[in-house]
């Protein structure tokens, strides 16, 4: 059997591959949190909770209205972001003339009330959305059993961070988002709506985090707490990869996922603080992290 | 006549800053004689928790009031003060709580030391989540670490004999211990502010280019900063072990790195008491919560606080305060 | 001091009382009044736990008992301890400073309970821990001031390892929580299982939350041991269940093996995931008549199945206060006295007594998780294997480490 660090092949394969979905959440959350930040300048820290908040809209919606997983893949976005529109619309623009620290400090109380909340009405024990149908059951790749759900997570994960990629770098819209981050006061005066435009950056970014829920409903608990956890490490990623680009966040989150994976089997008892050992290591080499640019 | 009110002029405002020095002591006297009284009207280990989140809250009122750095990750010191000093007294039985403190203390600072060198080159953002990712690494050491009894918590510290003469095991007597302390914090923070040193600090805070092009070593003014915030923060955790007799990871968890930004920002940033107030404030509100029929909504509560805090209430209650008296009686 | 000034207080209320010509009984009662404090975490990990639910069956014995001992009102506190040991000892010395809070029930999280029966034994109080999983509590932290009532890690590891060796599961990877709480279940485990006659072939330490577990099912899953045992607890055993279905763990022939996995977690879990998972509990509300009428009540009144903390609690509860009408007085010490001297037989706890190290051992049960096949009902959830005998389920005193136990 081929060794690989002492491992089988097929082992460091397996790991290589659930690394890779786990990097594609990584990359979701990451580039939605890239996306309002370029923007808007304020951290998100209510992230965690929005991507909750899309796993429970997707498990409410199935149980009271009937409504399947497909369907929610594409309702739950819009309407967890159209929510992120009013927050953005009657909050954080009140607010947007001022130190972006005091969005980071808005948007963690906003978490603290999201997650209070659900706790109450549905405890923390977590919550089962079913798999669907056509998803359940497994594929043979010869050296893992994998999930089909889990090979599905990757490829949805992907193809929505190429068509973020592609909005951002390849159309007019993209065009007008990248130069508002540059300059918007030039961007208003040449007619174009800035604060709009803001406002529906921040309910995309926040659409971004919900389609992670949905995506993360059937394979994690759905509870009240899952996303603050998960939000910690994404920041570490964000700092690695710098803030400056889109691609940057896809790229490092795929590469902190693996990064991670293939801790989980060499040294387990590390693959919590890997992420934040890497994170030390670039800050100290390159402190604007690795796509990051010079201010 | 204009040569006389020239003359005149700076006598003046010396006066008044006399007056307003005099007035200044004489509140700070009347604090003390509060403190000294509290005990005798409160609940002694209810205060206690009160003052030593006080001068947590202080500590990093040091680092986002005065030098501008919105630090994450401060519940990292006050974690590992309380775990060094726990660990040591409950460990060797012979040592005196006072020489705990200090260790807990300095380990803390050096802590800080580390944090400050990683951290430090960067600003606004940047420097609150680095600091929030590098806290959130300390988390995990305590969670495995041995000594730390992981999610069971460290227990059974002995109070001990302050200076291996004075029992701590009264309630009075420990509330006494801990209010000096609080004055020994407080007044630290106090001189740092208003040294040359803190003047040098509030100048990068305003404008860090110009404090640069003055020829002043920015980044080895906030890393001192950052250090005494830092060793005041474990000085705060150590302290609060030995009147608990216990560390856990509560202490250590990013929750109350944000907590004690809440604390700090409904009190007032930049203000020396707003600390003390914000940290009063949220103590008991979490006290009264916790006992009564909206137990289960605290966090929400607090979420709610912070979400007014920043939209309408941005200099918090003491700023606020301020603000009124300078517009009313000046 | 402060239970001098206290004794002092109630020696003085005793002599005004009896000049009053009130009846004695109830003079001795401090403060005419029994005051319990219900903590527990009321609003997080452990919330379904026992939680407001286990107010709730508090509620139900004072009410049951008739609310008031020999005329003596029974008044109950409550509070979120925030599963943090400060909140938790913060709160407790505050109702025995300020409240003379009689006896505190509930106690969750270890960390919560090791911190206020600490606070207990220094200021000479009560408490009955219903929550915690640490056999600590009663081992290297066992105080003459508490008693720990529904179950702990040691049986739970004892029961379920056992059957399943004899079960012929001899072969065990180990699914360990890196901290404290999880290497002492896995050691409690590798010793009973390799004593019956099995063995473990590997393990893996997973840090502590974990998140995904896909990496550790599939090392898991490599090994080709018979049995996955989860040294683990609360949110990363729900956790690594979910995956193990995900990844047809069962189908491929490997079987789980829960050591800390409650009814709220299968419920939560659905039996799609959890079916054929062979744990140990203390109490099941569809064991028998007697257990099913009162969870039927407690039904009526909270809406869920009661778990087997909250079904303690209700137990724990209506002895204390039998102890204390017996007894004629609320004084902890004479009150724990009179616990011990009496047999705890209920619908909770069968040839249940206190040891002296403070541990209520009583029998407890082998279940498995039913297929959603065999279920009937929403919480038709477990069925009952086998009945381990008190004696044999806890840990033998000859092995304690108690200060309060002559070995």
């Amino acid at each position: 059997m081929t060794m690989i660090f002492g491992v089988p092949l097929a082992v460091f394969m397996g790991q290589l591959t659930l690394g890779l979905v786990n990097g594609a959440f990584y990359a979701l959350l990451s580039l939605g949190l890239a996306v309002i930040f370029g923007l808007l300048k304020i951290v998100n820290f209510a992230h965690g909770a929005q991507y909750m908040l899309g796993a429970f809209a997707a498990l409410l919606g199935f149980r009271y209205l009937g409504i399947n997983y497909w369907l929610a893949l594409f309702l739950v976005p819009l309407v967890v972001g159209a929510f992120g529109v009013l927050l953005e619309r009657f909050l954080l623009r009140r607010i947007a003339h001022l130190d972006h620290l005091y969005g980071l400090l808005l948007t963690f109380g906003l978490a603290l009330i999201f997650e209070g909340t659900l706790v109450n009405f549905f405890g923390v024990s977590g919550a089962r959305y079913a798999t669907p149908e056509i998803l359940q059951g497994g594929l043979n790749l010869g050296f893992m059993f994998l999930p089909t759900y889990r090979a599905w997570v990757l490829v949805a994960a992907l193809a929505m961070c190429l068509f973020t990629w592609f909005m951002i770098e390849r159309t007019r819209l993209g065009a007008y988002l990248r130069a508002g981050t540059e300059n918007s006061q030039l961007m208003q005066a040449f007619g174009v709506n800035v604060p709009l435009l803001i406002t529906l950056t921040y309910g995309f970014g926040v659409g971004l985090a919900a389609f992670a829920g949905v995506l993360a409903a059937p394979l994690y608990p759905v509870s009240p707490t899952m996303g603050s956890s998960l939000l910690i490490v994404v920041f570490a990623v964000v700092v690695i990869g710098g803030m400056g680009s889109i691609l940057g966040a896809i790229i490092t989150g795929l590469a902190m996922g693996i990064i991670e994976g293939l801790t989980k089997v060499y040294y387990p008892e590390a693959s919590n603080t890997v992420i934040f050992l890497v994170m030390i290591l670039v800050l100290m080499l390159r402190p604007v992290g690795l796509f990051g640019k010079e201010a | 006549m204009a040569e006389s009110q020239t003359m005149t002029a700076p006598s003046v405002v010396l006066e008044r800053q006399k007056r307003a020095k005099f007035r200044r002591n004489m509140f700070y006297l009347a604090l003390i004689v509060a403190g000294l009284v509290a005990p005798f009207l409160a609940y002694p280990v209810f205060l206690m928790k009160v003052l030593c989140f006080a001068l947590f809250a202080c500590a990093f009122n040091l680092l986002l009031g005065y030098a501008g750095l919105l630090s994450f990750g401060h519940a990292a010191f006050l974690a590992t003060g309380g775990y060094v000093t726990g660990y040591l007294l409950a460990s060797y039985p012979g040592l005196t709580p006072e020489l705990g403190i200090i260790a807990g203390t300095l380990l803390a600072t050096l802590l800080g030391v580390v944090f400050g060198v990683l951290s430090i080159r960067r600003q606004g953002i940047y420097f609150a989540m680095v600091t929030l990712a590098i806290a959130q690494l300390v988390y995990f050491m305590f969670v495995q670490a041995p000594f730390t009894g992981g999610e069971d918590g460290l227990h059974g510290v002995p109070r001990g004999e302050l200076f291996g003469l004075i029992s701590l095991s009264s309630n009075l007597a420990m509330y006494y211990f801990v209010f000096a302390i609080f004055i020994f914090g407080f007044a630290l923070i106090q001189r740092t502010v208003h040294s040359p040193f803190g003047q040098v600090l509030k100048a990068i805070r305003e404008n860090e280019p110009r404090a640069v092009s003055l020829g002043y070593n920015v980044d080895a003014y906030k890393l001192v900063a950052f250090v005494i915030s830092a060793g005041l923060a474990g000085l705060a955790g150590s302290t609060k072990t030995v009147v608990f007799q216990l560390a856990s990871l509560t202490d250590a968890h990013w929750h109350m790195s944000g907590e004690v930004i809440l604390m700090t920002l409904l009190g007032g940033v930049g203000t020396l008491l707003g600390p003390l107030m914000g940290a009063g404030i949220v103590v008991s509100l979490q006290h009264i919560l916790a006992q009564s029929p909206l137990g289960n909504w605290v966090s929400v509560i607090l979420g709610i606080i912070f979400v007014i805090c920043v939209l309408s209430f941005r200099s918090g209650i003491i700023g606020e305060l301020d603000k009124m008296y300078r517009k009313n009686f000046k | 001091m402060t239970f001098m000034k206290k004794t002092l207080a109630a020696s003085i209320a005793v002599a005004a009382a009896s000049s009053l010509a009130v009846s004695t009984a109830q003079a001795d009662m401090s403060d005419g009044e029994i005051r319990i404090g219900y903590l527990a975490d009321m609003s997080g990990t452990y919330r379904d736990l026992a939680g407001p639910g286990g107010e709730a069956a508090l509620e139900m014995a004072v009410e049951d008992f008739g609310g008031s001992v020999n005329g003596s009102p029974i008044v109950v506190f409550s509070a979120d301890d925030r599963n943090s040991a400060d909140v938790g000892a913060n709160t407790v010395r505050g109702w025995i400073d300020q409240d003379n809070v009689d006896m505190v029930a509930g106690l969750v999280a270890s960390s919560v309970s090791i911190a206020v029966t600490k606070v207990l034994e220094e200021n000479n109080g009560l408490g009955i821990v219903s929550g915690s999983a640490a056999s600590s509590i009663t081992n290297e932290h066992c105080t003459p001031n508490h008693i720990h009532w529904v179950y702990d890690t040691y049986p739970l590891a004892n029961g379920t390892a056992k059957a399943v060796v004899e079960q012929g599961g001899d072969s065990w990877f180990m699914l360990t929580a890196d901290y404290a709480f999880g290497h002492a279940l896995e050691a409690d485990v590798t010793k009973v299982v390799e004593e019956s006659g099995g063995e473990i072939v590997g393990g893996v330490r997973h840090p502590f939350p974990t998140n995904d577990f896909s990496s550790y099912i599939l090392q898991a899953q490599g090994s080709g041991a018979k049995i996955i045992g989860l040294a683990n607890a609360g949110a990363d055993t729900v956790n690594a269940i979910t995956t193990a279905s995900q990844f047809g763990i069962t189908q491929s022939g490997q079987q789980l093996a829960g050591l800390l996995i409650f009814l709220n977690d299968v419920h939560a879990l659905g039996l799609e995931a959890t079916q054929g998972l062979l744990l140990t509990t203390g109490w099941y509300w569809d064991m028998d008549e007697q257990s099913r009428e009162w969870a039927q009540r407690y039904f009526d009144e909270v809406g869920r199945m009661p778990t087997m903390v909250q079904a303690g609690i209700y137990s724990s509860t209506m002895h204390y206060l039998k102890a204390v009408e017996a007894a004629g007085t609320d004084d902890p010490e004479t009150v724990r006295a009179q616990m011990a001297e009496m047999p705890v037989e209920d619908f909770f706890a069968r040839n249940g007594t206190i040891r002296e190290d403070g541990r209520m051992i009583h029998d407890m049960y082998l279940a498995q998780v039913k297929t959603p096949e065999e279920s009937t009902g929403e919480w038709d959830l477990y069925e009952i294997l086998s009945t381990i005998p008190a004696e044999e389920a806890y840990r033998p005193l000859s092995e304690s480490q108690c200060k309060l136990v002559q070995n």
